[in-house]
């Protein structure tokens, strides 16, 4: 029972490590970019209205094919 | 599910976009940020000889079986190269003005893509001159033979040769990026980007093919 104890305290307090480390690495990152992940974002848009655009063309000329074959 | 590897491509790209801008790179002397430049400008030049070997082989495969599937193919493969190409040299110039100086430099590697931007926008206009479909066919597999060859020693030797004064990164006696600042982080995004912007150009090819082949049924 001792030796659970332990392990699950030795698991708890890495478990609060790793937190730890992400967190301060998430900060420094955000505050070094200088709101890079606006742009990121911004990207993310652009590219997504892209590829909706294309799904649609891909979409459109399925259906010319299937009209086709009839 | 025979359309997974177009999940795989905006996968990818997404991966490319977000990781590419927030994830750590090396610490470099001028480039500084710009080398994530790596992951949108490089692969550019990447997909469009992945898919100008694709034309390369199909122009092949029509010289020995006659199939117009293959001209098609060949065709479009090199109109889809073509545009990333454009947008290799564009990006390239935005990159060299702000570490180089200068929008466009007396440099073989950027003369070299230049040229053989040329000579695949020859492809094309070739293409157009002919009327008769298997005439084109043959006359523009033979010329894309040749147009593969050129865009080889335009590209890949000459501007590698020591001799040569150039400033691009692996070229004219220049150590590359893999030789030394192509670390892990790079990699890990650099590769599977080089693979999502492949996709997305052979996904724009295909719908290309596929209305050709319309257009010739009708």
């Amino acid at each position: 029972m001792k030796k659970l104890f332990a392990l699950v305290a030795v698991l708890l307090g890495l478990k609060g490590l790793a937190q730890n480390q992400s967190n301060q690495n998430m900060g420094d990152m955000m505050r070094s970019d200088g709101k890079i992940y606006v742009v990121v974002a911004v990207l993310v848009v652009i590219f997504c209205g892209i590829i909706i655009y294309l799904i649609n063309i891909d979409r459109k000329v399925s259906k010319l094919e299937k009209e086709t074959k009839k | 599910m025979k359309n997974w590897w177009k999940v795989l491509c905006i996968i990818l790209l997404l991966y490319t976009i977000v990781w590419g801008f927030l994830g750590p790179i090396p610490n470099l002397d001028i480039i500084h940020e710009t080398i994530r430049n790596l992951y949108f400008h490089v692969t550019m030049w990447f997909g469009m000889m992945i898919l100008l070997t694709v034309s390369l082989y199909n122009s092949i495969r029509y010289l020995s079986k006659s199939d117009l599937k293959n001209d098609i193919i060949a065709s479009e493969a090199t109109n889809v190269s073509i545009l990333l190409g454009i947008l290799g040299l564009c990006t390239g110039s935005i990159w060299a003005k702000f570490t180089w100086g200068a929008w466009w430099t007396n440099d073989p590697q950027l003369n070299g893509a230049a040229i053989t931007i040329l000579a695949y926008l020859a492809y094309v206009l070739l293409r157009n001159s002919i009327e008769e479909e298997q005439k084109r066919a043959r006359i523009s597999a033979v010329y894309n033979i040749f147009a593969y060859v050129m865009m080889v020693v335009f590209i890949g030797i000459i501007p590698k040769f020591t001799g040569v004064d150039s400033l691009h990164p692996g070229k004219g006696g220049n150590p590359g990026f893999n030789t030394y600042d192509l670390d892990s982080h790079l990699r890990a995004v650099f590769y599977p980007a080089i693979i999502g912007w492949t996709l997305l150009a052979t996904w724009i090819m295909t719908i290309r093919i596929r209305i050709t082949n319309l257009q010739r049924t009708n």
